[in-house]
């Protein structure tokens, strides 16, 4: 049975059309930035006592097969898993081999994002193990969603987004597998430490506070207690010891590279040069920049205005990696919040140095807390696939209207002070920034500046910035300007064409359903 | 059927990218078959059968099957490889312009400044869009070396296509064309189409030169052209070290000689070293005949793209030896070699005061120009000038610098 049923769509106040009703669950429409208020209590799983686990904390059981079975895993249930490990996740595509195997139907996996590695569930998804991902979809799972090929309805969410969705009940887990570099038999737990070291399991905390069941798997099991407990064993109930439980290659890099695409350096290189002009980077500035290429060069172009003015950051928000880390270890930036380690010294450096933290999404995204640090941050560097003359933008679908990437944290940070996209004018031939994005991700109200190779635009609203900026030697153009220059180029490109059916929904941080993405036509 | 009637030209595969593919087979019945694969298909698929038909139309082709398997490439790329293949089946010899060539021809000038100039490799079309961005003062789109033998026919199109329509960014066009004679065959493609320099690689005799310059004269008399066209040798072999002065003297229209150490050390019978010990001579002896026949001297690319202090080294070592700029052959290097070559603080004052007397003489009439007591020619007040424009264009002083003039 299909439970792909899209009933009445409306109109939300971003003027985008979405489905009131998903997988059988109600939905609110976008209602406009900080426009809804939820009300009633948090979710809460059911109350347990101790006295229902072994004195001895030792909750090992003897495999995943088992634990699965202990958890109760039936039909229809939610099973969630977290990307700590990327594309070296190996417990993942087992749980469902599992579930497949015991002749399990209609889930809905829940992960945190899914990647390449997950490629294997498709066939999953076909034969009805799993009902539907909610949570990103890369590559081929993308591919395969937008053909319209999934049974459910795909669901989209920022990670803070994931942990509201969590908090708030929307999304009620039954299962939480937690793989983990380092745990006991309690079921404490961290990333710092063991061969699949990834530096912090962030993503897994609102599963461990909210699911009915957690599992903790690991391959270095230590005795009692696991420190730091990233992951408090008080909230689990199995363990399970495997021999691998991810891939150490594919989960953090040696060392992360700045790019040499001298495109993408000049990109950077305008964006450091505009951060510098517009006074956005003071002494005790704070900034979040990822370890994309194009990121990574800011993040090294802010570090030696820094050196120059002989500056400190006061704190740095990544995705940390080796350049933070120099940072920090040199004293030009007082703290490293990190919420994901992308290479070793990264990992490193969070085992070794209390002053690079490691946060979860509830402390840096969850809309529904009170207040969260993602605005707080000055300046924050993100990516986009498409850009609107709005200043709407993008990150989920290419311009042919194919699924290929999760949300990840970028809605969340769009909440920080000055919110800046380094995107090139175009990729190929295919324009980056056009007359209407193709999915809406991020209200243009919330974007700020857009830095091109080919020239600078900054959002209308942000009148402060066109003051500081007005006599300025860069290249400050309009947004229509840079559509055009684009098209003059590439030439205009058609809008990819949809067929009716809904594929999946993209909700906005606070739960709300800002747009919807359409099977693609053949 | 003859196998003479199918051709190919471009690339595919999944690293191109900005480039295209296209198989044609010339057909005696069977009307016209178009086959197109696209990465943009959703956004260009339309755009593109439209320009095959139109190239289709243009050449009168009835019975064909014309395959286009597309990475994202510009029309100017898509023109090319579609005229390349068609090329290579004919002797139809007029150009596929698909529409108005988007650049005017801008005309440079004989002692623009020439300090950096990037190569680009002739047949890479996703090096060449962006290139400009990066201020070079010269882009070199290069039929020589960086073009396999078995690329050169199409890359000439490519080439022609790129002088026409891509955006230079105000960075000087310049073509280097294959060694003498063959590159006589290059300029076919790339006279009259807003070429503003082309370099004369291996040269070795005034003579090449005038062969040169004899097929320009003839194309641009053909085509109406009325832009000048610069030249610059390249000295790369022991005998156009000899024949630096004759070579430099040689034309009117030569603004600038180059030396290629990479195969001036080979013919040499030695290896480049860091401190350039070999090619000192060399070096110096092109300087030489540069500033006897009052051209600019430029020397050869330094080949470690990631190695910028050495880069560094290498141009102030350069400038010291008296050459006026550099090859480059990754953006990247251009920086370095403005930054290394820039004037000193001293000259650059020296400049100001220059200029700043020449404005002001012109202003108040004076038909001569004076310093102090000392007169100016007009050749100082000229290089002081492009002092002031090198030093602006790094930024090392002001567009607003005559105020400290005008109390």
């Amino acid at each position: 049975m299909s439970t792909k049923y899209i009933g009445e769509m409306v109109k939300n106040a971003a003027g985008r059309f979405v489905p009131v009703e998903v997988n059988g669950e109600q939905q609110i429409p976008f209602q406009g930035v900080g426009k809804y208020r939820p009300s009633g209590r948090r979710y809460g799983p059911p109350l347990v006592s101790c006295a229902d686990f072994p004195a001895d904390g030792n909750k090992l059981v003897s495999n995943l097969k088992e634990a699965l079975i202990k958890a109760g895993l039936k039909d229809g249930m939610t099973i969630s898993t977290h990307h700590h490990f990327r594309n070296g996740d190996l417990i993942a595509n087992q749980i469902f081999d599992i579930a497949h195997e015991l002749g399990v139907k209609n889930l809905r996996w829940f992960p945190s994002a899914s990647f390449p590695c997950h490629e294997p569930l498709i066939k999953y998804l076909e034969d009805g193990t799993i009902n539907r991902i909610e949570g990103s979809m890369n590559g081929a799972l993308g591919r395969f969603a937008s053909e319209g090929r999934m049974k459910g309805v795909g669901v989209l969410r920022s990670h803070g987004g994931r942990y509201q969705a969590v908090q708030d009940g929307e999304v009620q887990i039954d299962i939480a597998v937690i793989a983990a570099p380092t745990a006991d038999a309690f079921g404490n737990a961290n990333g710092v430490d063991g061969a699949a070291a990834c530096g912090l399991l962030g993503f897994a905390l609102a599963d461990s506070q909210f699911a009915h069941k957690v599992i903790v798997v690991t391959d270095n099991l230590v005795p009692f207690p696991c420190i730091p407990w990233q992951i408090q064993g008080n909230y689990v109930d199995f363990t399970v010891k495997v021999d691998k439980v991810g891939d150490p290659e594919k989960i953090v890099s040696g060392t992360t590279a700045v790019t040499k695409s001298p495109d993408r350096l000049l990109i950077a290189e305008l964006t450091a040069q505009f951060c510098e002009e517009a006074e956005l980077i003071y002494d005790g500035f704070s900034y979040q920049a990822g370890a994309g290429g194009t990121s990574l060069s800011i993040g090294i172009y802010f570090d030696e205005i820094l050196k120059r003015k002989n500056w400190k950051a006061r704190f740095v928000r990544a995705g940390s990696n080796q350049y933070p880390v120099k940072m920090l270890e040199e004293g030009r930036v007082d703290y490293i919040l990190d919420g994901q380690t992308f290479d070793l010294e990264g990992v490193r450096s969070m085992r070794e140095n209390p002053n690079h933290v490691n946060t979860s999404p509830f402390t840096s995204y969850n809309y529904h807390g009170k207040g969260n640090f993602a605005s707080m941050v000055d300046v924050v560097i993100l990516g986009a696939t498409e850009v609107d003359v709005n200043f709407n933008a993008n990150v989920v679908t290419h311009s042919d209207g194919v699924l290929l990437h999760g949300i990840g944290g970028w809605q969340n940070c769009l909440f920080g002070k000055t919110v800046i996209l380094p995107v090139p004018l175009f990729r190929d031939r295919i324009p980056v920034i056009i007359d209407e994005v193709t999915t809406l991700c991020g209200p243009g109200e919330l974007i700020d500046v857009i830095v091109t190779e080919r020239g600078i635009a900054i959002n209308p609203r942000r009148t402060d910035l066109l003051e500081k900026l007005k006599d300025s030697k860069l290249p400050i153009k309009t947004i229509e300007q840079l559509k055009e220059e684009a098209e003059a180029i590439c030439g205009k490109p058609a809008k990819p064409e949809f067929e009716d059916e809904v594929i999946a929904i993209v909700k906005w941080v606070d739960g709300t359903v800002l747009d919807s993405i359409r099977k693609v036509k053949k | 059927m003859n196998i003479n009637d199918k051709a190919f030209a471009g690339n595919r595969g999944d690293k191109v990218r900005s480039d295209c593919y296209v198989e044609l087979e010339l057909k005696h019945s069977g009307g016209l078959e178009i086959l197109i694969k696209s990465k943009v298909m959703a956004m260009f698929g339309s755009e593109i059968e439209q320009l095959v038909k139109q190239f289709a139309d243009f050449y009168n082709i009835k019975n064909a099957t014309i395959l286009m398997e597309d990475s994202g490439a510009l029309p100017f790329v898509q023109a090319a490889r579609l005229e390349a293949a068609y090329k290579s089946l004919t002797s139809d010899s007029r150009p596929f312009i698909f529409k108005t060539p988007t650049q005017q021809n801008l005309a440079t000038s004989y002692e623009k400044s020439r300090i950096s100039r990037l190569y680009l490799p002739g047949n890479y079309p996703s090096l060449m869009i962006n290139a400009g961005l990066h201020q070079p003062d010269g882009i070199i789109l290069d039929l020589e070396d960086a073009v396999a033998p078995a690329k050169k026919f199409e890359a000439s199109f490519l080439v022609r296509n790129a002088l026409l329509w891509l955006d230079f960014y105000g960075a000087e066009k310049m073509v280097r064309i294959n060694q003498v004679p063959r590159g006589l065959d290059d300029l076919e493609h790339i006279v009259g189409y807003g070429v503003n320099l082309i370099l004369v690689p291996k040269c070795e005799s005034a003579d090449q030169i005038l062969l040169v310059n004899q097929q320009i004269d003839k194309l641009k008399k053909e085509r109406n052209s009325l832009q000048e066209i610069w030249l610059m040798p390249i000295i790369e072999s022991a005998l156009g070290v000899v024949k630096a002065y004759e070579i430099a003297t040689s034309a009117e229209n030569i603004v600038a000689m180059a030396i290629g150490l990479e195969d001036y050390t080979a013919d040499l019978g030695t290896r480049r070293t860091e401190d350039g010990k070999e090619s000192f001579f060399a070096r110096s002896q092109v300087v030489n005949a540069c500033r006897a026949a009052g051209i600019q001297p430029i020397d050869s690319v330094f080949s470690d793209v990631n190695d910028m202090e050495g880069l560094a080294r290498n141009v102030q070592n350069s400038k010291a030896l008296g050459f006026d700029g550099m090859g480059c052959i990754h953006p990247r290097q251009i920086k370095v070699i403005h930054e290394n070559f820039a004037p000193e603080i001293a000259e650059i004052e020296k400049a100001k005061k220059i200029v700043n007397a020449f404005i002001e003489a012109s202003e108040k009439g004076l038909g001569v120009v004076s310093l102090g007591s000392k007169m100016i020619d007009a050749p100082v007040v000229k290089r002081a000038q492009k002092v002031i424009d090198q030093a602006l264009s790094i930024g090392l002083i002001e567009a607003d610098w005559r105020k400290e003039f005008c109390n």
